[in-house]
């Protein structure tokens, strides 16, 4: 292992080649472009391919097209380009494909401010499609773990067939940390494996997990995908004793596996009535502020999540019960703040939000302690 | 099977009449339906989409092709509904995005015929951007269009090959944005086989479909057809066979256009039906790509090909 100084959006195309993408589609957009720029030139040489697409709804469609012909797929983009890919989205999760979005986000709304931070896509990263699924966000706080949660995200993406949003902002894309990578060799993600034969394969039967295998196009599985309501077998239906089953099915599979999917670090002091929740950038300064107040001799709960959807319900309701005042510091208007509130109740919620592309400062949150 | 028929022969609805499994028996066409779909097609009754699916299925047969090597992807609208009669991999993605999809598939799978199955609106309006990308790219890719001038499944729009003046339900008073030539903005945008016909010469598409898919580069078939339903209706066209009728009286072979004095040619409102462009020089793009996979990790291209794929 060396120790190698890089950014978080080049640790985020290296944890992508570790976990075994071979195809990046994308198009370039502030500030997300460097995750293109190394896998375009990083996967040639380990046989992987990279294309810039026209536009970011081609990127998407693409990504999803080669993981159907088997290769595992990332694509990079930031809010505008972001909002472009919702269409294909909802198809992949339609579809039960598995492939990896990045979201460098950027200040918006529109265009916005492309090289200052936010963390404004939060809810867009949940609802920005139409219609009811579930879906996976992964928010990370550093530039190791942004590589980390690059893995783990094509871990889950495969193992629960969907797509993985992995959430992080310009702060932790743009920042330069010296980090250890471990040996790609030794990266372990999982994949799928098709035990049927062709003529008994339903690729979206029901199944114990509640994840039918998914077979790779041309290798004898000859079967229909389609973004419409589908039978077990694919076929588009209308019947509600095919489309409840499907329902049923895909909005509860990810909740069968939360305590696989849900990714978070509680650092919690005995007897704190004060808590701190946070993510992405400003978990950084969540961590900070936590620092300053037990100097202070104050006694602080501090969660952080790096699983960010489904939102961590069970974890944020117990840390209700044990405090009195949550703090939830967010480069944005109050958008994981609503979910808090949702479980915690809007009494002890108190958010701390910039959507101007600073980031929340420590003295910010230390304020919100007060009082 | 429409309910006319079903109550001649006195069959509820998912009977067919007796002979259809000998149907299938004896047909080779059939046989390359899917026999598990629950027929009938969503098409209506005289639709040409048929016609164009019947001349697929006989060109990937005259050129020996296994189903499981030919993948086809298509967007949204009654053309787009096509693969999943077919027994072949079959992927039904959103509007307009079928190239762009066929384009991931194409680079994971640069063995497999991948064929995208798009209708006029589908390619060339909401789809336009992917369709002249992929043609400037020349990816291995046959597009089929299949162009009736309409949008038929949302109920007869204008679309951006509805000729000038054409009625529709959203021009009510005439068409007044001049069409698209399919065929000659994929020449410009860099395909390297173009070819048009229409559904009443069936025989010639699946000729021009078997010349498109056996090429490595980006090939087009345009085939021409109609919607009595909508744009029939709305414009006093006629019946189903008078609008297959008038594909036959309002188009030219290209032998026959060339051999026309220029001003003619350059008065001429017929389809003209041939093949159009050709350019075998291109290089097609997972081919390139393989030499620069190659060239990287310092192996030969076959090599490279293999170690990139699964």
């Amino acid at each position: 292992m060396t120790v190698k100084l890089m950014q978080g959006n080049e640790a985020i195309a290296l944890g992508a080649i570790a976990a075994g993408c071979r195809f990046c589609a994308g198009y370039p957009i502030t500030p997300s472009t460097e995750v293109a720029e190394v896998l375009s030139r990083e996967l040639p040489r380990v046989g992987g391919m990279f294309i810039q697409m026209e536009d970011e709804i081609a990127s998407m469609a693409a990504i999803i097209g080669a993981r159907v012909g088997g290769l595992k797929s990332i694509t990079a983009t930031s809010g505008p380009g972001f909002s472009l890919m919702q269409e294909n989205i909802g198809y992949a999760a339609m579809t039960e494909i598995p492939c990896v979005i990045v979201d460098v986000q950027r200040l918006g709304p529109s265009t916005g401010q492309p090289t200052s931070a936010s963390q404004g896509d939060v809810m867009q990263a949940r609802w920005g499609t139409h219609g009811d699924h579930p879906i996976i966000a992964l928010s990370p706080v550093s530039v190791r773990n942004a590589f980390d949660l690059t893995v783990r995200a094509f871990d889950i993406s495969e193992k629960f067939r969907t797509p993985v949003i992995l959430l992080t902002d310009e702060v932790i894309g743009h920042m330069r940390e010296p980090i250890e990578l471990p040996d790609f060799k030794s990266v372990k993600t999982a994949g799928q494996v098709v035990l049927e034969n062709p003529e008994d394969y339903k690729a979206f039967r029901n199944t114990a997990s509640g994840v039918p295998p998914l077979a790779v196009f041309g290798t004898g599985y000859r079967y229909h995908i389609t973004g419409m309501f589908h039978d077990e077998v694919g076929f588009p239906t209308q019947r509600l004793d095919e489309i409840d089953p499907w329902l049923e099915r895909v909005n509860s599979k990810l909740e069968k596996h939360l305590d696989e999917i849900t990714l978070f670090e509680e650092d919690y002091q005995k007897g704190a009535k004060i808590a701190i929740l946070s993510y992405g950038a400003s978990a950084r300064t969540a961590r900070h502020a936590v620092k300053q107040a037990r100097a202070q001799g104050r006694k602080v709960n501090l969660l952080t999540l790096f699983t960010i959807w489904p939102f961590p319900e069970k974890q944020v309701e117990a840390l209700g019960y044990c405090v009195d005042r949550i703090i939830v510091p967010e480069m944005n208007l109050g958008q994981l703040a609503f979910e808090v509130e949702r479980i915690a109740g809007r009494k002890k919620v108190r958010h701390v939000g910039l959507a101007n592309g600073e980031m929340v400062t420590p003295q910010m949150v230390l304020e919100k302690m007060e009082g | 099977m429409s309910d006319v028929i079903r109550e001649a022969h006195g069959l509820n609805e998912g009977e067919f009449l007796e002979p259809r499994d000998k149907w299938f028996e004896q047909n080779e066409t059939l046989q390359k339906l899917r026999k598990n779909k629950k027929f009938p097609t969503i098409w209506c009754p005289g639709c040409g989409i048929g016609v164009v699916m019947g001349a697929l299925i006989r060109a990937i047969d005259h050129l020996g092709l296994k189903n499981d090597n030919v993948a086809l992807v298509a967007g949204i609208g009654c053309t787009a509904r096509m693969p999943v009669y077919m027994d072949y991999n079959t992927l039904h993605t959103t509007h307009g995005r079928a190239l762009a999809f066929a384009t991931g598939l194409k680079i994971a799978r640069p063995d497999m015929k991948i064929i995208a199955i798009m209708g006029d609106g589908d390619a060339l309006a909401i789809g336009g951007n992917h369709f002249i990308h992929a043609a400037r790219r020349n990816l291995g890719i046959t597009a089929l269009v299949v162009n009736n001038a309409i949008y038929g499944m949302t109920g007869g729009q204008y679309s951006p090959t509805t000729p000038l003046g054409g009625k529709a339900t959203t021009a009510p008073y005439g068409n007044i944005e001049p069409p698209f030539p399919v065929c000659e903005l994929a020449i410009a945008a860099g395909a390297t086989y173009v070819a048009r016909s229409t559904v009443f010469h069936a025989l010639e598409l699946d000729k021009f479909l078997t010349e498109a898919i056996s090429k490595d580069g980006f090939s087009l078939v345009e085939a021409v057809s109609y919607c009595h339903t909508t744009y029939g209706r709305l414009n006093k066209l006629g019946t189903a066979a008078d609008m297959m009728r008038a594909l036959k009286d309002n188009s030219i072979s290209k032998s026959a256009f060339d051999k026309l004095p220029e001003e003619e040619k350059i008065a001429n409102t017929r389809i003209v039906r041939g093949m159009l462009h050709q350019n075998d020089s291109r290089c097609e793009y997972t081919s390139r790509y393989a030499q620069i996979l190659a060239q990287v990790q310092n192996l030969d291209v076959a090599e490279a090909r293999r170690a990139g794929g699964i």
